[in-house]
């Protein structure tokens, strides 16, 4: 009975109930296409690494997996670094930020195409002269550009020469030295990636490697998956803290708010209830439950808005912001949800229990 | 004591702002359990709180209250909401259905909060719909059903849980004459068929007339009681 006087409730007043769900949506939406946003830059670049091919990354010392400013390696590294025992082949890049979450790879089209297994051209061909770029197919698809055209980067014109498979490192790719002259960082890379002759001798080179080379950063690529996540980005869990906090108050007020009206404008019902013998349990419990069905919409729409950002972001920037669907977040922007509402219902249901019967019924 | 209802010395104080206002100046009353009791006398006379206090919907500030055995001067707010769950309903001019939702469930609601069977009616309360002529109306809201529908599908509600009391206030102030008839004939016939204990509050001569004995109130005070004309 209960379940049947709230969905009457819900659906006698479809506007205020719309809008209701929609407003406890947007947090639910904000959540999860935070959640989505992270965990799908951090899956683009954890795939997009592991497509390089290498087995074990070498890193400047003091440097953040989410940093790619600078290039402090000394370039002779790849060559002592291709001598070490099971190591048969090493690849220097240089990565530089262009703004927003986009940067440019300097890459050695030689070694990097032999690691990684090459390039698969949807259009053009290799890099051959110095103003020369690669684009994947998600950056091309964003700037709506292909092959023949020119596109600037970092205050110079670039002759889009191939768009190829993403999933590879970068989005852009020039040669090296290039990168290297136009960053003032000659002879100086970012990270060196390393290819072993069995991928099963990965921790005994990277434990060798940290022991030679002390105060760098080695990882293996397995390890690097690992690094990957919210929880190992201290500022991002931080911000989604913040997200879920502001989710709460949003839920909180919109609930408390439509509740607070719905009470107001159902003072004769609830007197008609108490008239008929509804303890204050009984009065409370129905606020609950209806906030508890406008909370449930609101999860069920923030949910069904994720899918509709993600789709939004990938028309406007598929290469820069890569939004993942998170199903193990659901629960929790739906807890976060359900929870504001109950709570935003607690105090037009404190009023609903305690309005004078008398009055309530003599209410117009 | 065969009462159903016991008033000694009842009274009610309401303070509006600062100023305190004597509803009831000490009211006696004895109703016998089965009585058709219509109360009557101006706006103002305390017709409605004495209903009220009757009714649990507000506790007496002075005084004896025995309704159905309970002592409303002791019982709290817990203890009337239980006394309306169980002793008594309520029929009101403004028919006061639940708006959203059908007769059926109407009356549903009300057997649920008195937590009864929601669909097992006994024969009795269905030959009761059909008395009362809204059989083949209870999956229609208020708003789809007159005013003497919706007055009737109220008594239905009212008498569903099988209280000792109903409470009338005003039931034929919103209805057209025939209506009204129709509803006074019907709450005689079920006070004679069920026993239930009827107090009716009204402003019309004619319709006190229905009750066994009429009250007349004044100022917060019994006046006057005279017999009625039961059939």
């Amino acid at each position: 009975m209960i379940q049947k006087l709230v969905w009457e409730n819900v659906r006698f007043r479809p506007i205020r109930t719309l809008l209701s769900i929609l407003l406890i949506a947007v947090p639910v939406t904000l959540i999860l296409t935070l959640i989505g946003l992270s965990r799908g830059f951090l899956d683009d670049s954890m795939k997009r690494s592991s497509g390089v091919g290498a087995d074990v990354l070498f890193r400047p010392p003091g440097s953040s997996l989410m940093t790619f400013s600078g290039a402090p390696l000394p370039e002779k590294l790849v060559e002592l670094l291709a001598k070490e025992p099971h190591v048969t082949l090493a690849t220097g890049v240089v990565n530089q930020p262009i703004g927003g979450f986009d940067t440019i790879t300097g890459i050695e089209t030689a070694s990097f195409n032999r690691m990684s297994g090459g390039f698969r051209f949807s259009e053009g061909g290799p890099l051959a002269r110095p103003d020369d770029i690669l684009i994947d197919e998600y950056y091309a698809a964003q700037r709506k550009t292909k092959v023949g055209r020119k596109i600037n980067v970092m205050n110079r014109d670039w002759n889009v020469v191939g768009i190829v498979e993403p999933g590879k490192l970068a989005h852009l790719f020039v040669d090296i030295h290039v990168l290297q002259d136009l960053t003032g960082s000659t002879a100086k890379l970012s990270q060196v990636y390393l290819k072993l002759d069995d991928p099963a001798n990965t921790d005994a080179v990277v434990a060798e490697l940290k022991q030679k080379f002390d105060s760098y950063p080695v990882y293996s690529m397995k390890e690097l998956a690992s690094f990957y996540s919210v929880d190992q980005i201290p500022l991002l869990k931080n911000f989604i803290n913040v997200i879920l906090g502001i989710g709460v108050v949003i839920g909180f007020a919109v609930v408390s708010l439509s509740m607070y009206m719905a009470v107001l404008q159902r003072t004769r019902e609830i007197g008609i209830l108490k008239s008929l013998g509804a303890t204050k349990g009984f009065v409370m419990g129905l606020i609950l439950a209806e906030a508890f069905a406008l909370g449930l919409g609101g999860t069920i729409a923030g949910i069904l808005l994720s899918f509709v950002t993600r789709w939004a972001m990938h028309v406007v920037a598929p290469a820069s912001l890569p939004q993942a669907i998170v199903t193990t977040w659901w629960p929790i922007a739906g807890a976060v949800a359900m929870g504001a509402a109950l709570l935003g219902a607690l105090y037009p249901g404190m009023m609903a229990v305690r309005q004078d019967p008398i009055e309530a019924l003599a209410y117009e | 004591m065969s009462s159903i209802i016991h008033l000694h010395n009842l009274r009610k104080v309401y303070r509006t702002g600062r100023v305190d206002v004597e509803a009831l100046r000490g009211v006696n009353l004895e109703v016998p359990k089965g009585e058709f009791l219509s109360i009557v006398g101006p706006s103002g006379s305390g017709k409605s709180t004495l209903f009220h206090i009757v009714g649990g919907l507000t506790p007496p500030t002075g005084g004896e209250v025995f309704v159905a055995g309970e002592n409303l001067a002791e019982i709290g707010d817990a203890g009337r909401t239980r006394l309306r769950r169980t002793h008594v309903s309520f029929v009101f001019q403004k028919f006061n259905l639940l708006p959203n939702i059908t007769a059926r469930d109407n009356i549903r609601t009300a057997l649920f909060i008195a937590g009864l069977p929601l669909d097992t009616w006994s024969d009795e309360f269905r030959n009761v719909l059909e008395l009362l002529g809204i059989a083949g109306r209870l999956d229609h809201k208020p708003s789809e059903m007159s005013g003497g529908e919706q007055q009737r599908v109220a008594i239905a509600r009212a008498l569903a849980t099988h209280p000792e009391i109903i409470l009338a206030d005003e039931p034929t102030g919103n209805l057209d004459s025939k209506n009204s008839i129709a509803v006074l004939e019907l709450l005689r016939d079920l006070n004679q068929r069920l026993g239930q204990t009827i107090l009716m509050i009204t402003h019309n001569p004619e319709a006190a007339m229905f009750g066994h004995r009429i009250v007349h109130m004044r100022d917060g005070e019994i006046v006057e009681t005279s017999r009625g004309t039961p059939r």
